[in-house]
């Protein structure tokens, strides 16, 4: 890994929306901002490390109890402003979640305080959200890991990532990975090479079949103002394909690589269909 | 001649934790109505887990039966905490989805299915690690596209608990029973002890893990709705009346503010004592006020 964890994430996000600060009330590790992108006004979010979070073990980056609940507060926000404010909403309004979080926060007080459920109220703001037909856009920027990404993205119905090898999309980072399946992590990255599930290189996530689009972009670490042109584009792009899309995430298995790589999900849905119809 | 004997009920009570998932599954429907679903005579498993040596199994760990619970149509799906500690892989989590998107469609069509979740799961089957995180992801999507028509139930018995990914499509249930025997988490005792280190959390320390992650505890604090002893008989008939009652006026998962004030109120410089949120978040939530406590 080249820098922190969450700087990236820091980094475009301030060279997206041209602000770097909390919304009031809102503490330092959650970025909000409203700005315009193409023809909408977008909500932007974003987690980043706080070093002075009242949770100790949140202060990296990772995914905790403020932060859950100010993205779920501030996505919810932009759900119930489309239903006040227009009575047809003729276009709801994009949200896009920029992602670099290396996980859930792991403490006690966190555990104590049932952070299973701040997760699934973030999680719930987003894919409440889709379904009401707001694009919700995921622009995987940095590390996406385990409950941070369930949490802050993973509800998205396009994702977009950069093509970079310090990309990580994964279940669990690897050290933790390779000691619960008592593995090395040799081992680990050996079978990722064979195995893409496992692999923790963004090019076999894309063989998944999840993912909208890997984008490739020069030197992710510092956002040039043609990369940013070009990440804005991408984004007006996603957009405009999720409002001519399902507002479900359907679109994980019918693209063609989840077809190929996600054979053993198009069978079991299948067999599942088929039995339901005649019980 | 005659001795009064005295047998407490408890010990002649039907274990639901010693039945295996599909037991489980079977004893909360209506007898006579229902039916499996891609079972274990399907052989539809994981195609992941023979490519790394690890014996996979015919149903994936996952149960789905199809009937009636209370005389309402009912899709029940269970999780085996026996296989691969409950985890959810590729085909397990596409079983799970697709279930709850056909009660979601016939819901939609004028036949209300409820669903019933029994979750014993440590959340992502790591060797399926990507297909995994997704697939709980997805099982989160289908669980709210139902849960706009027909009350979603969760039932964690124990004794692998509900950890990992899987927590959070718990929180997103209409309502959730727990025995005291189970635990519900996001990140399970071994997790933040390796993490964050033994001062953080010492996962050696049961009194600890049940003091945080318990039913007991889960619902005095009112992050989960019934506290039912083991007994196959008690968690079906919570599992009607809860199916009878249909949705929740608000879902918890809904209620942000509530919550974000709740944690904005916390002292944070030290560990929090779990006793103190049973006063001063327990009974306050507007969910379920109704038949809180143990049912005996």
């Amino acid at each position: 890994m080249s820098i922190q964890v969450g700087l990236r994430g820091k980094a475009w996000f301030e060279a997206l929306t041209g602000k770097n600060s909390p919304m009031a009330g809102d503490p330092d590790s959650v970025l909000t901002a409203d700005v315009k992108i193409g023809e909408d006004t977008a909500r932007f979010l974003c987690v980043v490390p706080n070093p002075q979070a009242r949770f100790p073990c949140a202060r990296r980056g990772e995914v905790g109890l403020e932060e859950a609940y100010t993205l779920a507060a501030r996505v919810n926000e932009v759900i119930e402003q489309n239903t006040s404010a227009d009575k047809q909403p003729i276009s709801a309004r994009p949200i896009i979640a920029i992602v670099d979080v290396k996980s859930q926060a792991y403490g006690r007080r966190e555990e104590t305080a049932a952070i299973f459920l701040a997760c699934a109220t973030a999680a719930e703001a987003y894919a409440s959200a889709r379904m009401k037909g707001h694009p919700v856009i995921t622009l995987v920027v940095g590390q996406a890991i385990s409950g941070g990404f369930l949490t802050h993205g993973y509800q998205a119905n396009r994702i977009l990532a950069f093509d970079d090898s310090d990309v990580v999309i994964h279940a669990m980072h690897k050290e933790a990975a390779a000691r619960i399946t008592l593995r090395t992590v040799a081992e680990l990255d050996r079978l990722g090479h064979e195995i893409a599930p496992l692999s923790y290189d963004v090019r076999d996530y894309a063989k998944l079949g999840l993912l909208h689009k890997l984008l490739h972009v020069e030197d992710p670490d510092k956002p040039a103002r043609a990369t940013v042109a070009q990440v804005q584009k991408e984004l007006i792009d996603a957009v405009a394909d999720a409002r001519a899309g399902s507002t479900d995430l359907g679109n994980r298995l019918t693209s063609n690589a989840a077809r190929e790589t996600r054979k053993a999900s198009v069978a079991a849905r299948a067999h599942i269909e088929e039995q339901w119809m005649k019980a | 001649m005659s001795y009064p004997t005295v047998i407490p009920e408890f010990v002649l009570r039907q274990s639901f934790i010693e039945l295996d998932a599909r037991a489980r599954a079977q004893s909360l429907m209506d007898p006579g109505s229902w039916r499996e679903l891609v079972g274990p005579f399907d052989r539809i498993e994981s195609p992941w887990l023979p490519e790394q040596g690890i014996a996979p199994q015919f149903d994936d760990g996952c149960v789905v039966l199809k009937g009636a619970i209370a005389g309402k149509a009912a899709v029940v799906i269970a999780l085996e905490g026996g296989f691969q500690a409950g985890s959810m892989g590729e085909v397990s989590g596409a079983k799970m989805a697709a279930a709850l998107d056909l009660a979601t469609r016939d819901s939609q069509n004028g036949k209300t299915t409820v669903a019933v979740l029994l979750l014993e799961t440590g959340g992502v089957r790591l060797q399926e690690a990507n297909l995994g995180l997704n697939a709980i992801a997805e099982v989160m999507a289908s669980i709210l596209a139902l849960r706009q028509h027909a009350p979603v139930i969760t039932v964690i018995a124990g004794t692998v608990g509900c950890f990992g990914g899987m927590a959070l499509a718990a929180g997103l249930s209409s309502y959730i029973v727990m025995t005291p025997e189970a635990r519900l988490g996001l990140n399970g005792p071994e997790v933040i002890e390796q993490e964050s280190g033994i001062e953080e959390f010492d996962s050696s320390d049961r009194a600890l893990i049940w003091a945080i992650n318990g039913g007991e505890q889960r619902v005095a604090m009112g992050v989960a709705d019934e506290l039912v002893l083991d007994d196959a008989q008690k968690i079906a008939a919570i599992v009607r009346s809860h199916v009878e009652a249909g949705l929740p006026a608000v879902h918890r998962s809904q209620q942000v503010d509530l919550y974000r004030e709740r944690i904005r109120a916390l002292d944070t410089s030290r560990q929090i004592d779990p006793l103190t949120l049973r006063e001063t978040w327990g009974g306050k939530t507007t969910v379920s006020k109704t038949r809180k406590g143990v049912t005996r």
